[in-house]
């Protein structure tokens, strides 16, 4: 398949996720968005990857093959641990005002 | 002498000293010893100056001046000290200085005096650090080693509005501090490597940086704008009269007798030698704001009450002077500058003790509610009187032989500048005997009937400096004879 | 013995030894003490200097300067500590020992009455003024010559202001040393153009080397020294200190603001007449202003009545016909004048003295009046010196008089007229001084008159070898129509001005109009003498003020006030300008805005953050948009 699908598909999640954040006042919605942006940017670093292992400079140096891949692992691991730091912090937040709506929380102290 | 059998050299005894003498002070914490403490150590600096300058010799003792030890060698960066001619001689100035504002001083008392003191020496050694600095990164390091103390004794011990004061004054020297951090950076960038490094920060790399004239002639400024915010020149001048005022006296007397003379020192040592062609360009400029800034000054100074403001204000003329000979690149002014470097330090903490006793004493320092002190404190008057007398540049007084020799130089470079900054020397006249009419002569009133005359121990620290007044008043050369190799030096680097 | 002249050291060392002594031992010493260290000093400098000028006489004279050491030798310049005796210092050296000595005297009784260490404070003070002066004029070089010049004018302002408690003494004090000061720097400015363009300031190398100035340098530098000499010898537009300086005690006043000080301006101009000479548009000047300061000095003696003030005016006119002498080119005549008037002046200042002494202060000469009873001596030594100053023949003031004139008429008749002019005037006031103090009844308060002596010994002795002097002095200077070769003194100081005469044409005039010139100027003198006689013989206090013209005069043409508009109160709200709003609002004012502007803006930028967390979202994703607008786009 040609690259530029997958292009605009990543494109298109990561802009569903951006208007996602931007217009969404509950916080869970606006850490799926993010969730949404953050594996539109996965699914391009395996296309790329995928695209690069073909071309022929690559293919003397074997390792290098993977690289992207690894990186993605990389990502979803710390994506997880962010998703269990995020969620606590929403269910102290929805503790302390009962809403999940982020414009209640507009100061940091008090 | 054999290098090997050399151990310790001077520049590292007179930097080394003080600092430990300092940190050992801040565990002293009787007020009395830390006292006693800092005048032994004082003398002792100044035993080692004094010794020093019997071994002046630059190429027999070349070993016993100069020393450098690895520091930060892979920025081409190494610890180098040495001592010329001119760093001798302020040297021998901080080392006379600190003793004298240490007895002069004695009886005030200052809470947490340890503190007090043990930052009083951290600063010696800081502007012996910047007078025997050959290398620009151990010269920046002195020079806020030297500063930053003087930020918490004029804050911790300093008068009323001390806090706007030293506010003011830590924000001047911080920008000019970073300017030149900028500097030297800059022109470090530019210049040849070392063994270790692709660039250096000794002395004589910076000397020969390559730079294009216009990067000579921004960086110039940046190095100028730090050390006229130190001298200080016209229009950086408005932190020091807040500062002098607002500074406990005997920092007072550091400031404006030792570490107004780092500023001067930096231009001649760094300014001249790195960008000759930006300072024959702006000479013109410079000397002008100097001269502008000497009867601006002299006009302010007619019209102050505080006497400490009065001396701030008249330091600030003179300075101007030194900075106006020092662009005339002349072998008269500079000459003068050195002289004059000497003498100023030496008649300002003489008027600054003069105006200690009297605040003591009195409780004031408005001009306007003091009078009649010659009558009954006649040998404080006639101290006073000489030393205000060397203020003026009254002949056979140190201070004229400088000020002949700036003022014949800069003729040399412009008639004009010269006629008017001469009008100085009348100004001087105005407000120096404004202020002796005001303070000494006249009927004695409520505030000066219960002054008391000096003790003989004030008596015996401001002799030594008349002795100094009239001594290089009558008989310059050894100062000449000190300096002179420094001067020419320059003068071929420059020419 | 021609290695008296490896003595002349102790010539300025011994009064400078008597200040150390007198200054700090000034608690210990009795007041007789103090008085014999104090006149002791000066008179064995006089001892000196009259060996070292009996040498001169012999003809042995000194090649060179005499080094001591270095004051300042760098590559550039080599200015030594050097002294040079030649004819015309030896001259000033027997004046400044000679008459100071006999000062010295006159003062261990005329301030008696001070406390023992005062007493000494003001000798210390006198010897240094002795030392400064001998410095002054025994200096090889400009420079010396200034470190006395700026001596004086210090010792100066100690003794105008030895009475400290008084505040306007000390104002007296202060306006001198500053109206000096100007002076100083226009002399400084001079030595520094010297110095640029010859590379020394020693006398002998300036004089040989002056064919290398151009006009305009030698015009600079003899204009700006004329300005030190205005500042110091009082002439206009400098003069005004002097009457104030008369605040000082009257022995201080005869030495210093009569005698030799004020002559210091005489001696520079004298001692490098060369320069003078080759620059002929400022001796036109020279000569303009002496002329116009003796007559403007003169018209305001008329109507002044303080003794003093009287005698301080005409200190300053005589000094003005001294710098008319100096500007016509008769250098001889101008030093002659000095020497004299050195003697007449300081007898009449010690003679007003000892009236003022006698009358407790008084110093107004309207409560005076028929003293001549009491005082016998010092009325008629005071006569002689009045003589003397009206140019009356043969005392010494005609002499020196008449030479000034006579050289000024070769110059132009009508700078004869104009110093005629003021010569009638001379004798007006002089005589009305004399005949106002010591003719006609006294009118004093009756504890003044009961109160009335002659002075003591230590008084009247130096009045009476003055007033010898005064009558005889100018005998050293009779003009050849008198006698051939009569005029020692030319004799003596030709080496000196030879460089100069040697330039110069020597203007023959014929001896009938000599004649005739001396007889008009002496009659016309003669006539104000008799006139001012018999007028002020008779006079009664009355209770009128002046009016018109003589009000003006009373008020010394209000110049005071005019420098106080044009000079002294701009500076003054000048200052005042700098200190409150200059200072205030502009430089701090500038540093306090860049603050004040750092505040305000981190306050409005304090609006963004709101703590709404979508806002800052919206804002990274504009910023990462405008970003990649200006990556791709421009």
């Amino acid at each position: 398949m040609e690259i530029q699908w997958y292009i605009g598909l990543a494109a298109a999640l990561f802009c569903i996720g951006i208007v996602g954040v931007l217009t969404r006042r509950n916080s869970i919605i606006i850490f799926m968005c993010i969730e949404l942006m953050f594996n539109a940017v996965n699914l391009l670093l395996v296309a790329f990857s995928k695209m690069h292992a073909a071309s022929a400079a690559v293919q003397s140096n074997p390792s290098v093959v993977s690289d992207a891949q690894i990186f993605v692992f990389f990502i979803m691991v710390v994506a997880a641990a962010e998703v269990s730091v995020g969620l606590a912090i929403i269910v102290m937040l929805y503790r302390n005002t009962h809403s999940v709506d982020v414009n209640f929380l507009n100061r940091l102290k008090n | 002498m054999d290098p090997k059998n050399i151990w310790i050299t001077f520049p590292e005894l007179l930097t080394w000293f003080p600092l430990l003498a300092g940190l050992v002070a801040f565990f002293i914490r009787s007020e009395k010893s830390v006292k006693t403490w800092a005048i032994m150590a004082g003398l002792i600096t100044l035993g080692i100056s004094v010794v020093s300058l019997l071994y002046a010799d630059p190429v027999k003792h070349l070993h016993l001046n100069n020393v450098s030890y690895f520091w930060l060698k892979n920025l081409g960066s190494n610890f180098t000290l040495g001592l010329d001619g001119m760093g001798r001689m302020l040297t021998v100035l901080t080392a006379i200085s600190f003793p004298v504002i240490f007895i002069a001083t004695y009886s005030t008392s200052y809470k947490n005096a340890h503190v007090f003191y043990g930052l009083m020496l951290l600063t010696q050694a800081g502007l012996m650090g910047v007078f025997t600095a050959m290398d620009v990164l151990v010269f920046y390091f002195f020079w806020e080693l030297a500063v930053i103390p003087v930020y918490f004794l004029a804050s911790r011990w300093g008068g009323e509005r001390r806090i706007l004061a030293t506010f003011k004054f830590f924000v001047y020297t911080f920008a000019g501090s970073l300017l030149m951090l900028v500097g030297i950076i800059y022109v470090y960038m530019h210049t040849p490597g070392t063994d270790f490094s692709s660039h250096s920060f000794s002395m004589n790399a910076m000397y020969s940086a390559l730079l294009s004239p216009t990067e000579k002639n921004w960086v110039f400024w940046l190095f100028f704008i730090a050390f006229a915010i130190k001298m200080p020149v016209f229009p950086f001048h408005s932190w020091q009269p807040d500062t002098y005022e607002q500074a406990p006296t005997a920092t007072t007397m550091v400031l404006s007798g030792i570490m107004v003379k780092m500023g001067i020192f930096a231009v001649i040592r760094w300014i001249l030698p790195i960008f000759p062609e930006a300072v024959l360009q702006f000479d013109n400029i410079i000397i002008g704001l100097s001269v502008v800034g000497m009867i601006y000054a002299s006009l302010i100074a007619i019209k102050q009450d505080d006497l400490k403001r009065f001396v701030a204000w008249s330091s600030i003329a003179h300075i101007g002077l030194m900075c106006a000979a020092i662009f005339t690149r002349s072998e008269m002014g500079l000459q003068g500058v050195m002289i004059q470097m000497f003498s100023h330090g030496i008649n300002i903490i003489g008027m600054w003790i003069v105006v200690d006793l009297i605040e003591k004493q009195t409780g004031t320092r408005k001009i306007s509610e003091l009078g009649g002190i010659a009558h009954k404190a006649p040998a404080l008057t006639i101290f006073l009187v000489v030393i205000a007398l060397a203020n003026i540049a009254l002949p056979l007084t140190n201070a004229f032989v400088g000020e002949f020799m700036m003022f014949s130089g800069l003729f040399g470079f412009n008639k004009i500048y010269t006629a008017v900054a001469g009008l100085s020397i009348i100004l001087a006249a105005v407000y120096t005997l404004n202020m002796v009419q005001k303070v000494f002569y006249g009927e004695t009133n409520a505030i000066s009937a219960g002054m008391q005359d000096i003790s003989l121990g004030q008596k015996l620290v401001l002799g030594v400096l008349v002795v100094f007044i009239f001594g290089f008043g009558v008989y310059p050369q050894p100062l000449f004879d000190l300096t002179k190799d420094t001067v020419a030096a320059i003068l071929t680097r420059i020419n | 013995m021609s290695n008296i002249f490896q003595l002349i050291w102790l010539i300025p060392l011994l009064p400078l030894l008597g200040f150390l002594i007198n200054g700090l031992g000034r608690k210990q010493l009795s007041k007789t003490m103090a008085g014999i260290i104090g006149s002791g000093t000066v008179f064995l400098s006089f001892v000196i200097s009259l060996l070292v000028f009996l040498q001169l006489v012999n003809g042995n004279i000194p090649k060179e300067a005499i080094h001591y050491f270095d004051f300042i030798n760098i590559t550039a310049i080599r200015i030594g500590f050097d002294f040079q005796i030649d004819q015309l210092s030896s001259i000033f050296l027997l004046i400044i020992t000679g008459v100071g000595f006999l000062i010295h005297v006159y003062s261990t009784a005329y301030i008696h009455d001070e406390e023992p260490k005062d007493y000494a404070k003001y000798f210390a003070f006198l010897n240094l003024f002795v030392f400064s002066m001998l410095l002054l004029v025994m200096g090889a070089n400009f420079v010396i010559m200034f470190i006395g010049w700026e001596g004086v004018g210090l010792c100066s302002y100690l003794l105008i202001g030895y009475w400290f408690k008084n505040t306007n003494y000390n104002i007296a004090a202060k306006k001198a040393f500053i109206m000096n000061r100007i002076g100083d720097l226009g002399f400084l400015l001079a030595v520094f153009w010297l110095i640029s363009k010859l590379g020394t300031a020693d006398y002998h190398e300036v004089f040989a080397n002056v064919s290398k100035l151009s006009v305009t340098d030698l015009t600079g530098i003899t204009l700006l020294l004329f300005i030190g000499a205005m500042g110091k010898s009082a002439q206009i537009p400098l003069y005004t200190w002097l009457p104030d300086a008369m605040a000082g005690p009257t022995p201080v006043s005869a030495l210093i603001h009569a005698a030799t000080m004020v002559t210091a301006g005489i001696y520079m101009i004298a001692r490098s007449n060369i320069l003078y000479t080759m620059a002929p548009v400022t001796q036109g000047f020279v000569a303009i202003v002496g002329l116009a300061t003796a007559l403007l000095a003169a018209t305001i003696a008329l109507k002044q009545n303080d003794i003093k003030k009287v005698l301080a005016y005409s200190t300053v006119s005589q000094l003005g016909y001294m710098f008319l002498a100096l500007g016509v080119g008769a250098y001889t005549g101008a030093v002659f004048h000095v020497m004299t008037h050195a003697f007449f002046k300081a007898l009449l200042f010690l003679g007003a003295g000892s009236v003022i002494h006698a009358m407790s202060g008084e110093q107004d000469i309207r409560n005076m009046g028929g003293l001549k009873k009491y005082m016998s001596i010092t009325h008629i030594t005071f006569l002689l010196a009045c003589l003397a100053i009206a140019g009356m023949p043969p005392f010494s003031g005609f002499f020196s008089k008449d030479e000034i004139l006579a050289a000024a008429y070769t110059r132009s008749p009508l700078l004869w007229g104009a110093g005629v002019a003021g010569a009638i005037m001379t004798a007006f006031y002089m005589f009305r001084l004399y005949a106002m103090t010591f003719l006609g009844k006294f009118r004093g308060t009756e504890l003044q008159q009961h109160h009335l002596h002659e002075s003591p010994k230590a008084i009247t002795i130096p009045l009476i070898i003055l007033a010898i002097l005064s009558v005889v002095g100018g005998l050293v200077g009779i003009p050849e129509v008198f006698m051939h070769g009569g005029h020692k003194l030319e004799a003596f100081l030709a080496p000196v001005f030879a460089q100069s005469n040697a330039i110069t044409a020597k203007h023959a005039m014929s001896h009938a109009t000599e004649y005739m010139l001396m007889g008009i100027s002496v009659a016309a003198a003669l006539a104000a003498l008799v006139f001012a006689w018999t007028k002020f013989s008779k006079y009664q206090k009355t209770e009128s003020t002046e009016s018109g013209f003589g009000k003006i005069l009373a008020n010394k043409w209000y110049v005071d006030e005019l420098y106080d508009t044009i000079i002294v109160k701009p500076v003054q709200l000048l200052a005042t300008y700098f200190n409150n709003v200059f200072e205030k609002k502009g430089i701090d004012g500038f540093v306090n805005g860049v603050g004040k502007a750092v505040n305000y803006g981190s306050r409005q930028i304090r609006l963004l953050q709101s703590g709404q967390v979508g806002l800052y979202v919206l804002m990274m994703v504009l910023g990462i948009l405008i970003f990649f607008i200006v990556q791709l786009f421009l």
